[in-house]
């Protein structure tokens, strides 16, 4: 009897085990995770301006939100324009990089390093960085500009039609040589070399191989980097808090700027809540069109 | 007539190699030179930046802007640090950063730890549990737990940026670290196990050594990204002598300036802030971009 118990308490143990060694992650998730998750959920129906206790308030936020909050609308289309802009471009420059660093020369290493540097700085310090570099009188760009090609430039973060722009290279320049393109470098040197060869012999040029045999063979990684860069473009946040504080005129009032003002200068806790949760929707059905998208275009060399 | 066509041959082949060669050298020419532009172009804004930093305060106004400083004021380098509480504001980031580092690495390797070396009910949901939490834009818990830090005083004091990291350090980093303790085989833990050691010296003598490539992504990846934080401060510190040197950076240029411009301040502070990210890097390159690379695939 005994005999035959053992192994039984054995696996209890390991059990036992098992749960103490994760409970850290268990506490964690109740406490900073599900608990915040739900509340927000409730706080997004509540009117909460923390001075007065929490009052329900049932769709108000969200209606709030769609028909009265203009500065709802034009800092969601603001961000869509800055996802557009701010994606592909980063997608292209990281991969067009990427390839450019498989290229076997000496010294890619240091060029590695040398683009990984950007993406090291601290956002809020290159964003001052680039603002110093994009002075409308004697920044480094604008006074290359006169110099060289007689262009006088514009205001850049001080003008409402180029701070957006201004604000998508300062996120490049921060983002391009930095994880996207090592994980398509990655992608590119597990291409095989075959496949080049066989192109070679059917006559294909430098262009035709890339376009044919690397873009194609590298789609799970432009698949993933697009997921992340949109989830993360969505949130675009420090730049413009830092460099334009939204402005010039609304320009950089990105969705992300919305929400932290309603929160922190009007202290509209519920709302802010409400705009969370939009946003978090809105993510969702991007991710899940994605998914069903890439079934079409992204080729996995394994099969599935 | 056969001399003759292999005298062509050789002769083709000969042309075909010195096409190739030059072929070779037009591509690495031309991969040398976009190399080159496009580095000068990724450094310019920190050399131009660091000039400024060393100008004199009216000098960097000056049109037309120099590249070089007149007199270089190596002492601006010093002066942020008795403009503004730069000293107090390194040393709460340093708190933060390591604080939160050993929060985070510690207790991720005894999560990971549990999920890849235990049997227990429930445990593939639980892990899948633990990845969904990835996809979960912080936006959505951020408002509750800045009233929740309210409500226990924790607000304007760098616990809510530190003690959360003492929960399993974050999915990433659980995962990073169960991905790799997955490759490391299990007749260690067994003949240990024979041998009498119980599961945490199995942990601490035996499966630390094997993953600390792993321990160093997690650590790297930790300090920076606490390094860099910047909205978690916004929200839960307001009194700047509790500020970060992210935040603070922010607060010094807001500052409102009387007489003497600070832009040669503020770049200044910018490459301070900047230096010992760029240390840890060169020290630490090859696990972080390794630790990048097998994420970034793996998932």
């Amino acid at each position: 009897m005994k005999l035959l118990r053992k192994p039984l308490k054995m696996s209890t143990l390991e059990a036992i085990s098992g749960y103490l060694y994760i409970s850290p992650w268990v506490i964690g998730f109740l406490i900073f995770t599900l608990i915040p998750f739900v509340a927000s959920f409730l706080l997004s129906f509540m009117d909460y301006a923390i001075a007065t206790p929490p009052r329900w308030a049932g769709l108000s936020n969200f209606k709030r939100a769609f028909f009265q909050d203009s500065l709802f609308w034009h800092s969601l289309k603001l961000t869509i324009t800055y996802v557009m802009y701010s994606v592909p471009t980063g997608i292209v420059g990281s991969l067009l990089l990427a390839v450019l660093l498989n290229q076997p020369i000496h010294g890619n290493t240091i060029f590695r390093t040398l683009f990984f540097l950007p993406t090291l700085t601290p956002v809020v310090a290159a964003t001052l960085l680039w603002k110093w570099l994009l002075h409308p009188e004697v920044g480094l760009v604008n006074t290359l500009l006169w110099r060289y090609l007689h262009i006088s430039g514009p205001g850049w973060l001080s003008d409402p039609n180029w701070a957006l722009p201004s604000i998508v290279v300062i996120s490049l320049w921060g983002s391009v040589g930095g994880g996207r393109m090592l994980i398509f470098l990655a992608a590119l040197q597990g291409v095989p070399r075959e496949l080049y060869e066989a192109a070679e012999i059917d006559g294909a040029g430098g262009f035709q191989k890339f376009w044919y045999v690397t873009v194609p063979m590298v789609t799970p990684a432009i698949f993933f980097n697009l997921v992340i860069g949109i989830i993360g473009s969505f949130s675009v946040f420090t730049i413009s808090y830092v460099g334009t504080d939204g402005g010039p005129m609304y320009a950089t009032w990105f969705y992300m700027l919305h929400l932290v003002s309603q929160a922190l200068r009007y202290f509209n806790m519920g709302y802010a809540s409400a705009l969370a949760w939009i946003l978090f929707m809105i993510l969702l059905v991007f991710t899940y069109l994605q998914v069903r998208l890439s079934r079409h275009w992204v080729y996995y060399a394994g099969g599935v | 007539m056969t001399v003759q066509s292999k005298a062509d041959f050789q002769l083709s082949a000969a042309r075909a190699r010195r096409t190739a060669r030059i072929h070779l050298a037009l591509r690495q020419g031309i991969t040398y030179f976009l190399c080159l532009t496009l580095g000068l172009i990724f450094m310019a804004p920190f050399f131009w930046a660091f000039f400024s930093a060393l100008k004199d305060p009216f000098e960097i106004f000056e049109f037309p802007p120099r590249l070089f400083p007149s007199v270089w004021r190596w002492g601006n380098f010093v002066e942020i640090w008795v403009r503004v509480p730069f000293a107090k504001w390194t040393v709460n980031t340093l708190l933060v950063c390591i604080l939160s580092l050993i929060g985070q690495v510690s207790t991720a390797t005894l999560v990971a730890y549990g999920f890849s070396r235990f049997r227990f009910p429930g445990r593939e949901k639980l892990f899948l549990l633990v990845l969904s939490t990835m996809m979960l834009p912080f936006q959505v818990t951020l408002i509750p737990l800045y009233l929740m830090y309210r409500a226990i005083n924790w607000l304007d004091t760098l616990k809510p940026l530190i003690v959360p990291n003492y929960f399993g350090g974050g999915a990433f980093y659980i995962f990073l670290i169960r991905q790799f303790l997955m490759t490391v085989p299990r007749d260690l833990d067994e003949a240990a196990k024979i041998d009498g050691a119980g599961s945490f010296r199995i942990l601490w003598q035996v499966i630390l050594p094997l993953i600390k490539p792993a321990l160093l992504t997690v650590t790297i990846f930790s300090f920076m990204s606490n390094w860099n934080n910047f909205l978690g401060p916004l929200f839960f510190l307001n009194d700047p002598e509790k500020f970060t040197l992210s935040l603070g950076l922010r607060y010094f240029q807001g500052l409102p300036t009387s007489g003497e411009p600070k832009q040669h301040l503020l770049m200044a502070a910018s490459i301070t802030m900047t230096i010992p990210v760029l240390i840890l890097f060169f020290f630490t390159q090859r696990y972080f971009v390794q630790g990048i690379i097998t994420t970034g695939i793996k998932m």
